[in-house]
């Protein structure tokens, strides 16, 4: 059984239709590429996945639940269970790396505070920042800003993580260190669906790819099929852009 | 000339006046404490989410426009009128409170939702992702962000407000120009008597705009320090 069922989900800003009767399976464990041109709706796709967006149509099925978006109990315990980190000003600001990361485990979840600490500390050692636990954002790059998020987004142990172009906003040389730290979290059980434009990345750790246009899913397949042997002629053309650049 | 001068500068009149000067501030301190308060509460109505509660954020913008646009002094006497219709002899100073209480929650809804809606959404989204509730998202991140944005602009506000003050002596409130009147009425020269009470509000105002300046530079500077490089 998929982990993830998306079937006929539709997305209006208005009377504008953003996303048009989305279909996706997605299993266990799998990481996704979504690739597409801007304003196609993949960052819609995920932020309608965790409610930020009501969906208007169509119906999510995560871990065997239907999820109900207009009931506050449904998307609560869909919250429970997914996480999504977005390409900047993830982090509170106002707190230090290790308030960030247990802040929710403490005082949403209530688990006791040395646990959570201990828990963070592990997981910073994991995104390569150990050491960092009482610097605030601001002291952080980019990407250790990004690793951090990650960090606190494992810390609620969801079974489906998000990622909406996380590297998007970075200079070159800190991308590796967020996309290591991606494809470490990749084969672990956790599900994630990767906004991005990173293709060498994709191609290398995505299992599937699909690719997005105009709020529709165009085709779904093997990251060899996507970038090398397309099938739909919009994949093509979407491809050949990108690689001419 | 100087006979006025000694007239005017005695002991009791300068006790006088500063007793004026003493209410003006306490007024502007009411005004702007209170302001805050309503003001929170005010963009934080105006912020909610549903349509359960569509109605109260109706309410909050209907009250904010309200009061932003009517002048104080209509303000002041709807107060005063309504008051003294449900208590004959309702004390002037509550008047002048509940009047300010009014305007500056107006003004200072304004100034809370610009500083909170300064703080980036994407902290904000991934809270509520993280199923923490409005008011501890609201109390343990918007807040201890927003304040850099708001204080300054409170400031600044409470500058142009010290001014609406003087208003409250067209509803017979004490404060720093009724006392200035008060004395006039005495047979004091007027020319020296406002002199004295511009010289007074000039006083008051100048500090508190330096002090809004100086939080301006010294807050916005820490602001633009952070992000991602
Ligand atoms: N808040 C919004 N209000 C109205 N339209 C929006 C909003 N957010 C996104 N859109 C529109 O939805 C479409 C999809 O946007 P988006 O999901 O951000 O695309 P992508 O992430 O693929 O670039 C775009 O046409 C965009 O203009
Ligand atoms: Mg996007």
């Amino acid at each position: 059984m998929a982990h993830l069922k998306i079937s006929g989900l539709d997305v209006r800003y208005g009377t504008t239709r953003v996303l048009c009767g989305i279909d996706l399976e997605v299993a266990r464990g799998e990481l996704v590429g979504l690739v597409g041109p801007s304003g196609s709706g993949k960052s819609t796709l995920l932020r309608a996945l965790v409610g930020l967006v009501p969906p208007s149509a169509g119906q999510v099925v995560l871990e065997g639940e239907i999820v109900d978006y207009a009931k506050k109990d449904s998307l609560r315990a869909l919250r429970d269970h997914a996480a999504i980190v977005f390409q900047q000003y993830n982090l509170f600001q106002n707190m230090t790396v290790l308030d960030n990361i247990t802040v929710t485990p403490v005082k949403v979840r209530g688990r006791p505070r040395a646990e959570a600490e201990a828990q963070a500390r592990a997981l910073l050692a994991r995104v390569g920042l150990s050491g960092k636990e009482s610097a605030y954002p601001d002291q952080l790059s980019g990407g250790q800003q990004q690793r951090v998020a990650i960090a606190r987004a494992l810390a609620l142990k969801p079974a489906l993580i998000l990622l909406d172009e996380v590297t998007a906003a970075l200079d070159p040389e800190l991308v590796r260190d967020v996309l290591d730290v991606i494809r470490d979290l990749a084969g672990e059980g956790i599900t994630m669906l990767l906004v991005s434009h990173e293709m060498g990345f994709i191609r290398e750790a995505a299992d599937r790819v699909v690719m997005m246009d105009a709020g529709r899913v165009v085709e779904v397949g093997p990251p060899q099929q996507i970038f090398d042997t397309p099938i739909e002629e919009r994949t093509r053309a979407f491809m050949s852009k990108i690689i001419r650049h | 000339m100087t006979e006025n001068l000694a007239n005017l500068f005695t002991f009791g009149n300068m006790q006088f006046l500063m007793r004026g000067v003493a209410m003006t501030l306490l007024l502007t301190l009411i005004g702007c404490l209170t302001g805050l308060i309503g003001g929170f509460l005010l963009a934080y109505a105006r912020s909610s989410k549903g349509n359960l509660l569509a109605p109260v954020r109706w309410g909050a913008m209907i009250f904010v426009e309200v009061f932003r646009r009517i002048p104080f002094l209509v303000t002041l006497f709807l107060v005063l009128y309504t008051a003294q219709m449900i208590l004959p002899r309702a004390p002037l100073f509550w008047v002048a409170v509940i009047s300010i209480c009014l305007l500056c929650s107006a003004y200072m809804a304004e100034i809370v939702r610009a500083g909170m809606e300064s703080v980036p959404t994407p902290q904000i989204e991934t809270a509520e992702v993280m199923n923490m509730p409005r008011w501890r998202i609201t109390w343990i991140i918007v807040l201890p962000q927003a304040w850099k944005v708001i204080l300054p602009s409170a400031v600044s506000y409470m500058v142009m407000f010290v001014k609406d003050t003087a208003l409250a002596s067209q509803a017979g409130v004490f404060e720093l120009m009724f006392a200035g009147k008060a004395l006039v009425n005495r047979g004091l020269d007027p020319l020296l008597v406002f002199a004295t009470v511009l010289l007074a509000y000039f006083a008051i105002s100048w500090p508190l705009a330096r002090l809004g300046q100086w939080l301006e530079t010294r807050l916005a500077h820490r602001h633009t320090e952070r992000g991602i490089r």
